[in-house]
């Protein structure tokens, strides 16, 4: 399809894009390249490749062969210009804030966030000199109000982790462009095959791969999505992009790399100095879970709906927030940014309360009682007693996981045996 | 031809079949773009001559530097420009008055002029706006995939390796040494 004019479909790009036949062997699936380092022809070959002026690979920490086809496999599958993976999603946030934040610059973000983002902005940031700035997905004019001269980057989720909010990104992008500061968009809740956020105006993708497109909980990782849309030299706001880099003797990064610049900027002066490499291993197992997106997160909202329904009609149970819920309140912004699906992931409230919580997640059986979300396997658990324990009652309440919260992941299994755990779980003495 | 999207195949014939590349504001500083993509076309096997009228005699990389396109003593196939969009038109006037006349116009990154365009294409010229030479052939070849980004292309046959050496791919069909008529 080399010169086909037509776009590929979803599916396509989910197995094809990135991954030609080895070059050497003619493997048709992607090595592993496990492997530290890549040799030069000649002390010229070498000089080329560390001052940029050659595509190549050097060193693991700053590119791979086998991480480079996921990269191309999530940009192309979000619609974006290039890709940079790394080790985490956390790595990602920091190595996109890296390139874009000095000390005394600020980030506004959404307050409904994973909470790992939370603690990564509020605490982790102020040792870099970076201040973030709350602002409510529920109410556009808290965005507005907090972008100052200081605003460096607009920072969402299209699905908010835990608790099925979906942000109205398109709204928050012409915040974000009459800013002139780019949209961060974090779309590991939704994945581009329910959103792409670039349609709606973002200018860089971010992803913690753990969770859905890996997909099958055996991998940490990480991905930042250049949608190539942001004009990084016009206010010289942008030093490691719009300015001559003394790293790399003088090189202008927008100039020489234009509309895939920030990937570039990403990965050369990032990760090549913070060092969060992901390791070619979890890359490969990352892209095997990639090429059956599609599939699975067909599969995730069809049961995950099936769930929340049962769920919204049980005795035991006082709310139930997924977005897919006819008369949820984000149903509306869900139809427009998720038609296909509002995901896997979704709270819900007992009635009974804490010791109902913790009966909950101690009686359930097929469900795993476990940190992360994303996975094959249904997983649950209960933060007030967990994650969310140190906080105070009131705390709890503010962060979306009050006594009585459950949160849920759920899984690839047959939906009735989901319930019929579900069901026993809650019924328990 | 529709300036805000070239079909792969277009871009593709260009650089299989070029094999003469006159570089109009070229720099010798290694730090700039222009540098880049001269020494990257030279290592794939193309010819390239630099044109810079403040360094005319001057040897670099190996290559004699012109001060203008009229001085090239030799047949030129593409002219690829690093200058501002404004700057473009005389430039291809120029280029239209060589004899034999080069069949191709590209301006880099950031470059468009559509009068120069119009006038280079009533000529027969191909022309290309806003691409770099580069990263196109970068794009084509495969290369690119390396830096994770987005080639826009699929296939499950094999990406030829170029030449000798490691860490270097060819457009396929065609490298710029064998003879191919568009």
């Amino acid at each position: 399809m080399a010169d086909a004019d037509r776009i590929p479909g979803f599916s396509t790009l989910s197995i094809h894009a990135g991954a030609k036949p080895d070059p050497t062997t003619g493997a048709r699936a992607t090595p592993i390249y496990q492997t530290t380092s890549f040799v030069f022809d000649d002390v010229d070959h070498a000089a080329s490749l560390f001052g940029l002026q050659t595509f190549g690979n050097i060193y693991t920490r700053i590119g791979n062969p086998t991480c480079a086809v996921l990269e191309e496999r999530v940009a192309a599958l979000e619609g974006g210009t290039a890709g940079l993976a790394v080790a985490s999603g956390h790595a990602a946030q920091v190595v996109v804030m890296h390139a874009l934040m000095t000390p005394g610059d600020e980030l506004v973000a959404s307050k409904k966030l994973y909470g790992g983002s939370i603690n990564q902005f509020n605490h982790s940031y102020k040792n870099f000199g970076w201040n973030v700035a709350w602002a409510d997905p529920d109410d556009m004019t808290t965005f507005e109000k907090a972008v100052t001269d200081k605003t460096k980057a607009i920072f969402i989720e299209s699905i908010a982790n835990p608790g099925g909010v979906i942000t109205d990104i398109e709204a928050v992008a012409n915040i974000a462009r009459k800013a002139n500061v780019p949209l961060v968009v974090d779309n590991t809740l939704a994945t581009p095959y329910l959103c792409k956020p670039i349609d709606y105006g973002a200018d860089v993708v971010v992803h913690s791969l753990t969770k859905f497109l890996g997909g099958h909980g055996n991998s940490i990782g990480g991905m930042i999505v250049d949608a190539g849309s942001f004009n990084w030299s016009r206010d010289k706001k942008y030093p490691m992009l719009c300015e001559p880099r003394p790293e790399y003797s003088g090189i202008v990064l927008h100039e020489t790399f234009g509309n895939f610049a920030f990937a570039i900027c990403c990965r050369v002066l990032g990760l090549r100095d913070l060092g969060p490499a992901l390791s070619p291993f979890n890359a490969f197992l990352i892209l095997t879970g990639i090429e059956t997106l599609p599939l699975r997160m067909q599969r995730h909202c069809e049961n995950t709906l099936f769930v929340a329904e049962w769920l919204s009609q049980r005795p035991e149970v006082s709310w139930v927030s997924y977005p897919g819920l006819a008369g949820d309140k984000y149903n509306a912004l869900a139809k427009k940014y998720v038609p296909k699906g509002c995901g896997a992931v979704f709270t819900f409230g007992l009635k009974g309360g804490y010791d109902a919580g913790v009966k909950l997640v101690s009686n359930v059986d097929l469900f795993s009682h476990l940190a992360n979300i994303g996975d094959t396997r249904s997983l649950i658990i209960h933060p007030a007693s967990t994650t969310h324990k140190q906080l105070s009652d009131a705390q709890k309440v503010q962060a979306g996981a009050g006594p009585d919260v459950v949160r849920l992941s759920i899984g690839l299994e047959d939906k009735e045996d989901i319930i019929a755990d579900l069901e026993e779980g809650l019924t328990a003495a | 031809m529709n300036h805000d999207q070239y079909p792969d195949s277009y871009i593709r014939g260009i650089l299989n079949t070029v094999k003469t590349i006159a570089m109009v504001g070229f720099s010798p500083k290694e730090n700039r773009p222009s540098y880049f993509v001269f020494k990257y076309l030279l290592e794939r096997a193309y010819r390239v001559i630099p044109v810079n009228p403040g360094y005319a005699g001057k040897e670099i990389l190996g290559q004699r530097v012109y001060a203008k396109l009229s001085d090239i003593p030799e047949p030129v196939d593409m002219v690829d420009i690093f200058r501002a969009s404004e700057h473009i038109l005389p430039i291809a006037q120029e280029a239209l008055t060589l004899e034999p006349k080069p069949r191709v116009i590209w301006m880099q990154l950031t470059i468009r002029n559509d009068e120069a365009a119009k006038l280079a294409e009533d000529a027969g010229l191909k022309v290309v706006m806003n691409r770099c030479v580069k990263i196109e052939y970068g794009r084509l070849s495969s290369e690119i995939s390396w830096m994770g980004v987005n080639s826009r292309t699929l296939s499950s046959k094999r990406a030829q390796v170029l030449g000798k050496g490691v860490q270097r791919m060819s457009i396929g069909a065609g490298t710029p040494s064998e003879d191919k008529k568009d």
